[in-house]
């Protein structure tokens, strides 16, 4: 029978592999969902029967089992290609999900442990005459710390390294600036023990007493690095054109990066400085150095010892006890509070002041 | 208020390499003179020369005359900015700046130069749009942002931005290039309008908006690529366009180049 079948089809030359039509077998929307609840039964179920007590080692079978299924279920369903394209958006996905996890247990860890002891009290009272063990005392000494010195750092390197960065982007040229920018570069990796060894030295060469400013120094120079580099990449995104235009109605240099070049950049400028200023909230080593730390409430930056957030929950956590563990934590998720407010601050002012294009 | 512009061995360079070599010509007064020539070839190169943007660009050098009513402008002493304030320019693309209103833009030229009454500013607002036959499409919102206006209306903002701080001589770099024919059309008659008041510099790769706007035409051309760009000729934009004097300006026109 198919003999005779293959005699018959010899005349006619056999017709090139069918041209497969635009639609093919496909799996539903929700099968990565479904790939992802098995893949978490296998891995869980694999992490009992072997007895292993990681849940990290459960979570990262999963992920690999998520993978694989992924793959081969789509490459015996679909095609080859729709296989690679699953595992690839798979692979984004895992390594966004490993990147998260951290953050979010970070996140709650902080939340929930920090929330017990934060309220009112804690924000308002010192640990001053407050001993280890009890639980009283707050944090109030070291925000004021924290404030003062990353507001004088602020101060100090937001206008130096503004215009450190015009300089870079309108001016320099030559030698000049291929050596500013190489050490900005260079000053961006100083780490921060070596920034507060620095004024340290000069401190102790000056005869100076430790003090809020001293700390806000060594921060700045940790500070002015970041600032060039953001508001340098926010200068060079202005149109050129938008330069010429102003150039071309007789306006002088200097009036065009003040009137046109500036105010079109002040949005993501605004935005470099306040991550800036996260940065640096969090330094404890120049603070440990400069500021000494301190029990009490100092609001005078200029002279006698402060404390910061950093150094607060280093503090705490050293000493050991039940109620100063609870206090690092209710500190720690001031500090980071304290850094998300700034951040939502600096969208808002990007937002606020970003071109419109409205009608 | 027009003035002549007299160029006589003029050479510009990018560092080492020479844009545009020897050119000599004459602007008159009141008059629209149109550049015209293959992409490369300069035009743009020399128009920037005649009020010293060019210089903004790095390694951006020039050599030779250029004569604004018998005051050089590369003469010893000469401010680049004062040069500017009299020889205004329009760009290839519309440019308003994003961060302004559309009444800012027209008054930025004169804000930010320090020199002006503020009696007087409402008024040379509205007489700059209305020259730029723009005012009735916006006299009612003057207060939003210049950016939020349909491309031949940036053109003529920027055409009106130009002309508020009252230069003598306009120069415009291929203004049309980015807009669609009704935008263009507006523009052109906008230049004739323009041209009783003002000396008028227009570089474009149109053809037939070079013979439809000019007086006067010239025709610029490079021997190959990476050679200096040459002024062929310039003439009446009637002759070039009917009997010009050099072969390679009739083939340039007539579509027979290279």
């Amino acid at each position: 029978m198919s003999h005779a079948t293959t005699v018959r089809d010899i005349p006619t030359p056999a017709p090139a592999a069918p041209k497969p039509g635009l639609s093919s077998r496909s799996l539903p929307r929700l099968a990565p969902l479904g790939f992802a609840v098995a893949a978490i039964v296998l891995g869980v179920g694999l992490g009992l029967a072997a007895g292993w007590q990681s849940r990290v080692q459960w979570g990262l079978i999963s992920a690999l089992f998520f993978l694989v299924i992924s793959y081969v279920t789509t490459s015996v369903v679909e095609n080859r290609r729709q296989a690679r394209d699953r595992l690839a958006t798979s692979l984004v996905w895992v390594c966004f999900l490993l990147a998260v996890v951290p953050l979010a247990s970070l996140l709650w860890t902080t939340v929930s442990r920090g929330s017990e002891r934060l309220d009112g009290y804690f924000l308002t009272h010192s640990m001053a005459g407050v001993l280890g063990p009890e639980a009283s005392g707050g944090v109030y000494h070291a925000l004021i710390g924290t404030l003062e010195q990353v507001g004088i750092a602020t101060l100090i390197s937001a206008p130096l390294g503004l215009l450190t960065a015009v300089y870079l982007v309108e001016y320099g040229k030559g030698a000049l600036a291929r050596a500013v920018t190489f050490f900005v570069d260079v000053m961006t990796g100083i780490p921060s023990i070596v920034a507060g060894l620095f004024i340290l030295s000069i401190m102790l060469i000056a005869g100076l007493e430790p003090s809020g400013l001293m700390g806000a120094l060594a921060l700045s120079i940790l500070m002015i690095p970041v600032v060039v580099r953001s508001t340098e990449e926010m200068l060079k995104l202005v149109p050129n054109e938008l330069r010429e235009a102003s150039l071309a109605l007789g306006i002088p240099k200097w009036r065009t990066i003040l009137k046109v070049v500036l105010p079109t950049a002040i949005g993501g400028i605004a935005t470099g400085v306040m991550l800036a200023v996260a940065r640096i909230a969090g330094e404890t080593a120049p603070i440990i150095l400069l500021v000494f730390g301190s029990q009490l409430i100092n609001t005078n930056p200029f002279e006698g010892a402060q404390s910061s957030l950093p150094f607060y929950i280093y503090e705490q956590y050293k000493i050991g006890e039940a109620a100063s563990y609870d206090r690092a934590w209710a500190a720690a998720l001031v500090l980071i509070a304290f850094v998300m407010i700034l951040n939502l601050v600096a969208r808002g002012i990007a937002r606020w002041k970003a071109p419109k294009a409205g009608r | 208020m027009a003035k002549r512009i007299d160029v006589s061995g003029l050479s510009a360079y990018y560092g080492s390499h020479k844009a545009i070599d020897d050119i000599s010509m004459t602007v008159e007064p009141r008059s629209v003179t149109a550049f015209i020539g293959p992409s490369g070839c300069g035009k743009s190169t020399f128009l920037r020369t005649l009020n010293r943007m060019h210089e903004v660009t790095p390694g951006g050098r020039v050599e030779g005359k250029v004569l604004l009513d018998d005051e050089n402008l590369y003469g010893a002493g000469v401010d680049p900015v004062a040069v500017r304030r009299t020889v205004g320019m329009v760009f290839q693309r519309p440019n308003p700046f994003p961060t302004m209103s559309i009444f800012d833009n027209v008054a930025a030229g004169l804000r930010l130069n320090g020199s002006y009454r503020k009696s007087a500013l409402n008024d040379i607002v509205e007489k700059s749009l209305r020259g730029a036959n723009l005012w009735n499409e916006v006299k009612d919102r003057l207060n939003k942002p210049g950016s939020g206006l349909s491309g031949g209306q940036q053109q003529r903002l920027c055409i009106a931005r130009a002309i508020a701080v009252e230069p003598d001589v306009l120069l415009m770099d291929e203004p049309c290039s980015a807009l669609d024919p009704i935008s263009t059309l507006a523009i052109e008659d906008l230049v004739g309008e323009l041209k009783e008041r003002f000396t008028i510099v227009i570089v474009t790769h149109n053809m037939q908006q070079a013979a439809r706007v000019s007086d006067r035409t010239a025709f610029f051309n490079l021997a190959a690529v990476g050679k200096p760009g040459k002024l062929i000729e310039i003439d009446e934009t009637e002759r070039i366009f009917s009997n010009p004097s050099v072969q390679a300006t009739e083939d340039y026109i007539s579509g027979r180049f290279g």
